[in-house]
């Protein structure tokens, strides 16, 4: 019997730079290299800047990976590469690369989508995904709950955020309280300090109206403007901002809404498995609040460790691992990059 | 011996594979498609049919030249990634090119190139015998004036024909020119030189606005 696929996975999506190793369900080798102080200081990121950095940091950050995974690309049955969504100047740049090194390497490429690699990553950490299964999508790009059915074949969408992207609420709000970007880890750790029931900030679209035409479907521009003006009449009246207490506020006002409608999705579906992916996935109030709700009622709440949960090449290699070994055909050498890739294609 | 030999640096996505002897320069296999959007999708396979016209396999390959621009940031970076990451694969060296000069090699007396930079501008280059004597730069074409030149070859001098004031030579394809590439990296292919890292020439900063100072909060 052949052995399980070994696969290299490229990612390049935003401003992360990954390059994977997987055999199977293991994780044999990754590297990554980050173009984030560069966005830094414009306070969110920069698609040129981005795509600019991709392209100096792909060799070495591939050399990397190889070397720590102790194989050659002789050695990789199929190269995945993220084809989309994301920013399209630095999706061509990993698209590209994949090209590059499967034309040369004689090896199939996957053109995988970067959603779906953010669910499959989860199988490095517990093994293969039970089916169907629910799968929240936390991330500066984006928020999405998901119907995970076949994972080889597709994934059906069940909501998605109507405005800002979790992730991109957290770094406006820590702008707006003086934090650093990324803004995520900055808000969680400030949280730690603070009462999550301190102030009431808005839960976007759970009002009944707004359920009824959006039940699985979410809006953070709401909470992020209501956290400003709330900071704004503070400043107004000479009085200092709390920073701990915002921060747990607005923080908790997101997790409620991610989690009730999280668990409202496994329930509606009759589903018992609640994997959870993308790097607001690393916040601790989030993780908590999930496994909390869930246990309620008999769900399993699946998150890989945080290192996976934030864009990398592990992830693209573990989707890519998955369709080998389900016998999906590989792309064509001109697949596009799509940055609006829809869900509905796990393979361009 | 074998080479590649790419180019994105304008809207034709040109691969070609050459031989390289010690006394001449043969293109063996060229595809070029002009089409300005499709550099992501179209050069992979224009590589694969390439080498399959021309019968050889890409462990065959001595190294690759690649135009390293200037030219449209997206599609620039689409060649000199590809052209990085298989000579990666395959352990061979890549040589780099001026991509202007792949014009401007072929003109006579004194030429100035310029390829479509978008924004209403143009990257040029000036020449005196094929040789490069002032350039790369981008800049509007109104402004190239003061370039002695007493012709102008290239996708942008014909389109800004009127506000270079220069007549258009016909001694020079509008796109740089895969033959022309692979004779300027040839002796480099011959005497094995190092690699060259492939870092394009952008010419332009990323467009980039830095927010006001945050907010300041006790
Ligand atoms: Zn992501």
């Amino acid at each position: 019997m052949k052995s399980e696929p070994l696969v290299l996975g490229i990612e390049t999506s935003c401003d992360e730079t990954g390059v994977g190793i997987v055999r199977g369900h293991t994780l044999l080798g990754e590297a990554l290299a980050s173009s984030v102080d560069e966005h830094a200081r414009f306070g969110g990121v920069v698609p040129e800047v981005a795509s600019r950095a991709h392209l100096e940091a792909m060799i070495p950050t591939m050399q990397r990976a190889l070397d720590q995974a102790g194989v050659t690309l002789a050695d990789v049955d199929a190269i995945a590469v993220t084809a989309g969504p994301g920013l399209a100047g630095a999706l061509l740049v990993g698209v590209a690369a994949a090209k590059g090194y499967a034309l040369a390497a004689e090896k199939p490429i996957y053109g995988v989508n970067h959603l779906a690699a953010h669910v499959a990553v989860d199988t490095l950490e517990h093994g293969p995904l039970p089916e169907p299964a629910v799968a929240l999508l936390v991330s500066g790009g984006h928020s999405s709950l998901l119907l995970v059915n076949d994972l080889a074949r597709g994934v059906t969408p069940l909501g998605a955020t109507i405005d800002d992207a979790a992730g991109e609420a957290f770094d406006k709000v820590a702008r707006l309280l003086g934090l650093p970007f990324p803004g995520g880890p900055w808000i969680d750790k400030a949280a730690r300090d603070g009462d999550g029931e301190a102030i009431a900030f808005p839960r976007g679209l759970t009002a009944p109206k707004d359920l009824a035409t959006h039940r699985y479907d979410f809006s953070f521009s709401g909470l992020k403007t209501a956290v400003a003006r709330w900071v704004e009449t503070r400043e107004k009246a000479r009085e200092p901002v709390p920073v701990a207490d915002v921060a747990a506020s607005f923080q908790e006002a997101v997790c409620d809404v991610l989690t009730t409608k999280a668990i409202d999705a496994c329930r509606a579906n009759g589903i018992e498995t609640l994997v959870i992916g993308g790097g607001v996935a690393a916040n601790s109030r989030l993780r908590a609040l999930a496994e909390h709700r869930a246990a309620k009622h008999g769900i399993a709440v699946r998150v890989p460790r945080p290192k996976l949960c934030t864009d990398n090449g592990a992830m693209v290699a573990a989707l890519g691992s998955h369709l080998v070994a389900s016998g999906v055909a590989p792309s064509r050498l001109d697949l596009p990059a799509d940055s609006a890739m829809p869900l509905t294609l796990v393979v361009a | 011996m074998l080479v590649l030999v790419l180019d994105t640096a304008t809207p034709a996505i040109t691969a070609a594979v050459a031989e390289i002897t010690p006394t001449d320069v043969r293109i063996q296999a060229e595809r070029v498609t002009v089409d300005g959007k499709k550099h992501g999708e179209l050069l992979a396979p224009q590589i694969d049919a390439a080498l399959a016209e021309a019968g050889v396999k890409p462990r065959e390959l001595t190294a690759i030249v690649a135009g390293v621009g200037p030219g449209p940031f997206t599609g620039l970076r689409v060649g000199l990634m590809t052209a990085a990451a298989i000579a990666d694969a395959l352990g061979i060296p890549t040589y780099a090119v001026c991509s202007l000069d792949g014009l401007g090699a072929t003109t006579s007396g004194t030429a100035l190139v310029a390829t479509d930079a978008r924004r209403r501008e143009v990257y040029w280059a000036a020449y005196a015998e094929g040789q490069r004597v002032d350039g790369p730069h981008v800049a509007k074409p109104a402004d190239v004036g003061q370039t002695v030149a007493d012709h102008a070859v290239g996708e942008g001098a014909r389109k800004y024909a009127d506000q270079l004031g220069l007549a258009v030579g016909a001694e020079a394809p509008d796109y740089p020119s895969a033959e022309w590439l692979a004779r300027l990296a040839a002796s480099r292919v011959r005497e094995n030189a190092p690699s060259e890292r492939l870092t394009p020439l952008y010419l332009r900063r990323p467009d980039a606005v830095e927010p006001g100072a945050p907010k300041k909060v006790s």
